[in-house]
């Protein structure tokens, strides 16, 4: 098991290498492209731009380059912004993170719940009109873009019920759970919805559909004989082993979201997340930004695949040995 | 149960020209009787009509040109001539407010844009763009992720182990992130690598960007009925009888998968165009003069609370597209591959 564990991690560390070196290509090799040019402007002379060029580094080699930019990111921690030159590219992800936090988590307590909750309905009540209901949220949570969802959701409560129904909700921003906790989560109250009401969607469908293969199988034919009541089969046998492909989706999908997959949401809600930072970093080509939050993006999303697989791991010895 | 079916494939796939049943045909059947897919079909092929028509409308009925603007143009409304975009009275007074739905379909349907471009036409010249994305994305990520997936498969050793490797970086890699790095990059310089070139802004480019990242999505489960197949019997009877890889691989191997690559097709083409709605709408997906329902809504945003019809009919296009897309999806599966468990990730 530790022989797997240290595996698993050791390829995760190498993947999180070869994405850094994929994001420098894309950004420093693509024929074509050239960095300086952006940061010098429009119609820059030749001048200017040999001096952004040597000031920069990009007259040196690549690999050279990328050491310079790793070295400053994980050993001196200095690396700075391309556009605000002098701004620390860390410190700004750190600041950034705590917001994209509050959002994902808030959001995922919301979806677990209410996707266990409805899946476990539909699949207990299956033939009534609950089932389709959920299956219809399902292909809905998959289908709806989230940022439109957003969209509707600012324009129902910021303008046309702003008056009337929602008059309690507060401008779009977000407001430090420092500042109190009310506060905080009166700002967080409608992004989170928006994002859970898809992704509970999805994992309504996907439980319901476990649950009754899992309601199929002779173990809980064996508890029926034994003379069980349903909802003790439903709850204390047919659920926990439907919930495994749940919570493995799970972590996937929550290390996704704070790694920057919540980046449409945070920008439609205005948030100043990791996502948004990105998605400035990206309008302005500021490399060492984009460098920093990609990293630490694929850094949630590498570490919840490898915890997943370790957990599988523990659950079934066969998976060790692949 | 399907696999039994799926170990006579090469014979069955010859035999499903006769009108004795074969695999395909008895899946076809399956889905015929599958009703929500049927109606999410039919209702597919409304829009896709509708889109197609899209030229028919803005010169026949709405008599506009949807993609030049239309800063001092007038329309009629109960009779009355009216501007379609009057200065605004909110705030400052600075911006204009496009003419809102007249629900007259010769006079601006649903309203104009914030340049005085006529939203209906719009919508249904950006549909266009949308499916054309999703559906041509959906089928280059299929064919390249068929093709690597196979390849993956079939050879393991070391082509498997540099593929497999290839497919966890860019899984790896935030989807949404990964398509908006290759888009700010290549929307500057265009595309140019060996005998490809496209150019910057071509529609070709989100085409290819969006088939790129999603190609692991698809390549990964391929993969791994490829390396199960690997053991088929069938499979060592005709490498035993000789024949080449190649072979072995087309008659043998890809009549066995294809039904996953079907299954996989309408589902990808549903999560590609939602890609590139979301990349329009963060505006490094279609670029302007082009439309598509992400830059429509796109457009809608900046006039959401004064002409909010913009972005709702927009984001509702994409939003009803994408649902029949995926329960025509859901039916294709259980008509071709019960078990199949694609759904893994959302």
């Amino acid at each position: 098991m530790v022989g797997y564990i240290l595996r698993r991690f050791g390829a995760a560390v190498l993947v999180l290498f070869a994405i850094s070196v994929l994001v420098f290509l894309i950004f420093f090799a693509t024929p074509g492209v050239d960095p300086a040019a952006r940061i010098a402007g429009k119609n820059a002379d030749p001048a200017t731009l040999a001096q952004v060029r040597a000031s920069f580094g990009f007259d040196r080699p690549l690999p050279v380059q990328y050491a310079m930019m790793m070295k400053h990111l994980f050993v001196s921690h200095d690396l700075t912004s391309f556009v605000n030159r002098g701004t620390l590219v860390i410190p700004q992800i750190i600041d950034a993170v705590p917001v994209t936090l509050s959002l994902v988590v808030g959001a995922a307590v919301i979806w677990m719940v209410l996707g266990v909750a409805m899946g476990t309905l539909a699949g207990a009540m299956r033939g009534t009109v609950v089932d389709p209901l959920v299956m219809l949220l399902g292909v809905f949570g998959v289908s709806l873009p989230v940022y439109w969802l957003g969209e509707v959701v600012n324009l129902i409560t910021q303008k046309e019920l702003h008056d009337s129904v929602f008059s309690w909700v507060p401008p779009l921003g977000y407001v430090p759970i420092s500042q109190g906790v009310g506060q905080w989560a009166l700002h967080l109250l409608f992004p989170w919805l928006t994002l859970a009401l898809l992704y509970a969607g999805i994992y309504a469908r996907l439980l319901r559909g476990e649950l009754i293969n899992a309601l199929n199988e002779d173990y809980v034919r064996t508890a029926r004989a034994k003379g069980l009541s349903e909802r003790r089969i439903l709850i204390k046998h047919a659920l926990r082993c439907s919930l495994i492909p749940i919570v493995s989706l799970f972590g996937l999908d929550f290390g996704a979201l704070v790694g920057g997959a919540a980046l449409l949401t945070e920008v439609v809600f205005g948030l100043p997340g990791v996502g948004k930072l990105t998605y400035q970093a990206l309008q302005n080509l500021d490399l060492p930004v984009i460098m920093g939050t990609v990293l630490y993006a694929a850094f949630f999303v590498v570490l919840a695949n490898a915890v997943v697989d370790v957990l599988y791991a523990r659950l079934d010895p066969r998976v060790r040995r692949a | 149960m399907t696999t039994a079916v799926k170990g006579s494939a090469p014979r069955a796939a010859r035999q499903a020209v006769r009108p004795s049943a074969g695999p395909w045909r008895r899946a076809l059947g399956r889905l015929r009787r599958n009703r929500p897919a049927m109606i999410a079909g039919v209702g597919l092929l409304l829009i896709v009509l509708a889109c197609v028509l899209a030229p028919v409308y803005a010169n026949l009925v709405a008599h506009t040109d949807p993609f030049t603007s239309g800063a001092s143009a007038t329309t009629i409304v109960n009779g009355q001539q009216v501007p379609v975009l009057a200065q605004s009275t909110e705030g400052l007074g600075l911006g204009v407010t496009p003419i809102g739905p007249t629900w007259d379909p010769g006079h601006y349907l649903l309203g104009a844009d914030n340049q005085g471009r006529d939203v209906m036409a719009r919508l249904l010249y950006g549909g266009r763009n949308s499916l054309l994305i999703g559906l041509s994305s959906a089928v280059l990520c299929c064919t390249l992720a068929t093709v690597l997936g196979v390849l993956a498969g079939y050879f393991g050793g070391w082509i498997d182990a540099v593929l497999s490797r290839f497919f966890d970086v860019i899984w790896a890699f935030p989807v949404y992130l990964l398509a908006i790095c290759l888009s700010v990059v290549l929307l500057t310089s265009g595309l140019h690598l060996g005998p490809i070139h496209i150019d910057a802004g071509s529609l070709a480019l989100p085409v290819v960007i969006i088939a790129l990242i999603y190609v692991p999505y698809v390549a990964r489960p391929l993969r791994g009925q490829v390396m199960a197949l690997r053991n088929k019997e069938f499979l060592h009877a005709a490498v035993g009888l000789g024949a080449s890889d190649l072979r072995v691989m087309r008659r043998e191997v890809l009549p066995n998968v294809l039904p996953t690559v079907v299954v996989f097709l309408p589902l990808m083409t549903a999560l590609n165009m939602l890609t590139e709605s979301a990349l329009s709408f963060l505006s490094v997906g279609v670029q302007s003069p082009d439309a598509s329902w992400g830059t429509i809504i796109n457009d809608g945003l900046a006039l959401l609370y004064t002409r909010p019809v913009i972005t709702i009919a927009a984001g509702l296009c994409v939003g009803l597209t994408a649902v029949a897309l995926n329960v025509l999806g859901d039916g294709v599966r259980d008509a071709l591959d019960p078990n199949a468990r694609l759904r893994g990730g959302a």
